[in-house]
């Protein structure tokens, strides 16, 4: 094992691949020479070479359709798209190319492709880097949508999802790059250097696309979360004096809901939290197959936590994200009616 | 299959990365003068050459010459200059002041000032400006108060923007001057459709827009090129390779294949190729391309070759992927230098002059500061109010809105 932060654990995965199959390429906007802005690739062009790693022309919607027809011919390209906030360019190729050419062509082609790319706030990054746009994408069928929450599972999910013979949307908290946060920009930066999370294997190892893993276990209730969220409800959790279940989704679609379900019906209580905007945010759908799951069994309505439904402002970054204070609130709520 | 060893993927590599020396021997430079000026309605099938050559005014030693030389009075000329140094000192301020915690973010528009203040000394105040981030010399070029730009950029209660946007993405209706997007080369194709709107309204008034080198890989850009050449649209494309797009050379942006410029000709308009460190020029193909559009000749577009000669912005660290003498070495000169000596050539400056004005522009943008920082930065003092997060979002507050800023509590 070794210690790693969130970056190192994704270079180390694209590594890992490079060695294992040579069908494996990665590209983007400066991800070649440079390792990309956030160093994510640092150091592969080096050791695999530039036909491998290398740097693309700034056009998102270029670089998936380059991968679909790269893909069709063979190869396993892994992109990153420079942050989600610039992942609309792609989304034409991404939604109507990528999702469906398996199912369109009746399995003759299918495009074996991962979209790599740094997601949410927290970092004073102003409405175009601080986004959350993962409810746009699981909303489209044929797309697996992941959000890892730490180093090792970042680090499992994204061998699974470069091995993955479907498209695979893989989005990357930012604000967990170097730490976890906890939701407090008040207090000092963490880093993985001591969380369980923070130490990875070297090698190859995977974690399946599809599982959700109980972070916390509780009694009381049950917290549905991911990304930077999970953090945040584990420490709003800690602070409630309730015995809070938290899950940590990891993978959005296919969603893991008979994880969901076995504790939403043992603790009759839930709160569904994102950072996301709430309107037609993927806590809805979240919400709502728990309803059809577990109706009897609950004992208090549903919460939500979420971004307001205004684009991400930037000198009101905290006022916006959804902090410790908002899920306490809803615990409270939840459990005290 | 069967190998073929003649077929390989190539990647485009720059010449020189850290540690090296830089080299630009290979450029092919005209001199000065040596391009003529055509008939501003020119049919662009014939204007090709223009595409693929340089347009230059200011010869090294400093004098100007040829069919472009605008001919600009000395008044004007001292106005270019001393616009281009305050965009420059401004630029050094405000990126101390990033340094120091007081905003988020800060992009220097350093070796391209006269891309920015020559084109809006050469266009008329009513036409309408869709710049990208690097060039906050329009706004300065045309008279906006430096400290509602930096009211902008500290996030504070004067920002006119309400604290909603990264600092430098500016926006000043009342200068014409179209609010800035973080997402590159969106504004391409909306600068043609504000283009489309004044032909059909019958006004003189043109637009003219401005992307980096590295976002004409987008398909904006295509959309805005196409579009322009379809509607004839009184529109002025300008394209500014400043070699590097971040870590990226203009090579990966298709640059060694084809000039920029060349684009243009191949969507059916003027490609001109200027040297984007040459304000005389840059002014002179500016004039040209206004004055086609305003007598219905349609787009232009300008290909300015110059110099990112500073970082990417407050978040990169060039040393890390070109040599690190690179910017001094650009055989182009820096812009600022290369009008003063032409001004001090002809008698209308001198070095007393210049650091006079370098004192009184460094001594207003400290006091514009100062007031600036009174109305509070990102971290401390004075904010817009928190409630206005929630407005905007639409003309009218719709309820859903109004209850969620209740539950926030403000
Ligand atoms: C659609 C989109 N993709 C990626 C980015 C990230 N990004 C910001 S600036 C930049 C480089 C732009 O280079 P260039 O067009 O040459 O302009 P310059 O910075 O040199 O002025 C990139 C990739 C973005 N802002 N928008
Ligand atoms: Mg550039």
């Amino acid at each position: 094992m070794a210690k790693m932060n969130m970056i190192q654990a994704i270079n180390s995965a694209h590594d890992v691949m490079l060695e294992k199959d040579s069908s494996v390429v990665v590209f983007g906007e400066d991800v070649g020479y440079f390792g990309g802005v956030f160093n994510a690739t640092e150091g592969l062009q080096e050791k695999h070479g530039i036909q491998r790693v290398f740097d693309t022309p700034i056009a998102e919607g270029g670089i998936i359709a380059l991968a679909i027809g790269m893909g069709v011919n063979d190869l396993r390209p892994v992109t990153e798209i420079q942050f989600s906030d610039y992942i609309y360019p792609a989304f034409d190729q991404i939604v109507s190319e990528a999702s469906r050419l398996r199912y369109r062509s009746g399995g003759e082609y299918w495009a074996p492709i991962t979209i790599r790319t740094p997601c949410g706030g927290g970092i004073r990054g102003g409405q175009t880097h601080s986004q959350s746009p993962e409810g746009i994408f699981t909303h489209v069928s044929g797309i697996k949508t992941i959000m890892a929450s730490n180093p090792y599972d970042a680090k499992g999910l994204l061998i699974s999802a470069i091995e993955d013979d479907d498209p695979v949307v893989f989005f990357e908290p930012k604000r967990l790059y170097n730490g976890p946060f906890y939701g407090d920009p008040k207090q000092p930066a963490q880093s993985w250097e001591n969380h369980v999370k923070g130490e990875v294997p070297e090698g190859y190892y995977t974690i399946p696309i599809g599982k959700a893993e109980t972070v916390r276990s509780g009694s009381d209730l049950t917290i549905v979360t991911y990304g930077t969220m999970v953090h945040v409800s584990l420490a709003a959790a800690e602070m409630s004096g309730y015995d809070v279940e938290v899950i940590d989704l990891r993978t959005l679609t296919p969603l893991d809901i008979d994880h969901i379900a076995s504790s939403v019906c043992r603790t009759g209580r839930c709160i569904v939290v994102h950072e996301a905007t709430k309107t037609g945010g993927f806590g809805a759908e979240i919400l709502s197959q728990i309803q059809e799951e577990c109706f009897w069994k609950l004992e208090a309505p549903i919460e939500r936590v979420a971004g307001w439904d205004i684009p991400y402002p930037h000198a009101f970054e905290w006022e916006y994200f959804p902090g410790q204070g908002r899920v306490l609130d809803a615990i409270k709520i939840v459990m005290e009616g | 299959m069967a190998p073929n060893d003649g077929n390989k993927l190539n990647v485009p590599a720059p010449r020189n990365r850290p540690g090296e020396t830089p080299e630009f021997d290979n450029l092919d430079i005209p001199n000065a003068g040596a391009v003529s000026r055509p008939d501003v309605m020119m049919d662009p099938k014939e204007m090709f050459g223009y595409a693929n050559s340089l347009i230059r005014v200011l010869k090294m030693n400093n004098k100007a010459v040829g069919e472009w030389d605008p001919k600009l009075c000395a008044d004007d000329m001292r106005k270019g200059l001393y616009d281009m140094m305050m965009t420059r000192i401004y630029d050094d301020r405000m990126q101390n002041m990033q340094r120091v915690g007081k905003m988020s973010f800060y992009m220097k528009s350093r070796g391209e000032e006269a891309v920015s203040v020559a084109q809006a000394m050469a266009l008329d105040d009513k036409d309408m400006l869709f710049p990208s981030y690097r060039q906050q010399g329009l706004l300065i070029s045309r008279g906006r108060d430096l400290l509602d730009m930096m009211n902008h950029c500290l996030s504070n209660s004067r920002d006119n923007c309400k604290g909603r946007q990264l600092p430098i993405m500016y926006s000043w209706r009342e200068g014409n001057f179209f609010s800035i997007s973080g997402n590159l080369g969106t504004q391409f194709c909306q600068a043609v459709g504000w283009a489309v709107a004044s032909a059909y309204k019958g006004e003189n008034a043109l637009s003219a827009t401005w992307i980096g080198e590295g976002t004409t890989a987008t398909s904006d850009f295509h959309h805005g090129m196409t579009f322009a050449a379809v509607y004839n649209a009184p529109v002025i494309l300008n394209v500014v390779n400043n070699q590097w797009a971040i870590s990226s050379f203009q090579g990966i942006a298709g640059g060694e294949k084809s000039t920029f410029a060349a684009r243009g000709v191949g969507y059916g308009m003027p490609g001109l190729r200027v040297d984007g460190n040459d304000f005389l020029a840059v002014y002179a193909v500016t004039k040209w391309a206004a004055e086609r559009a305003r007598n219905g000749g349609g787009p232009t577009m300008i290909e300015h070759y110059t110099y990112r000669a500073d970082a990417h912005s407050t978040s990169d660290d060039p040393s890390k992927y070109r040599p690190e003498d690179e910017p001094k070495s650009w055989p182009l000169g820096d812009p600022i230098e290369r009008l003063k000596q032409h001004l001090i050539e002809i008698g209308e400056w001198s070095e007393e002059k210049h650091s006079r004005a370098i004192e009184e522009i460094t001594a207003l943008v400290t006091r514009k500061y100062k007031e600036a920082e009174s109305y509070g930065t990102l971290n401390s003092g004075e904010r817009p109010e928190v409630s206005s997060m929630f407005e905007d979002v639409f003309k009218e507050q719709p309820e859903h809105l109004r209850r969620q800023r209740q539950k926030l509590g403000v």
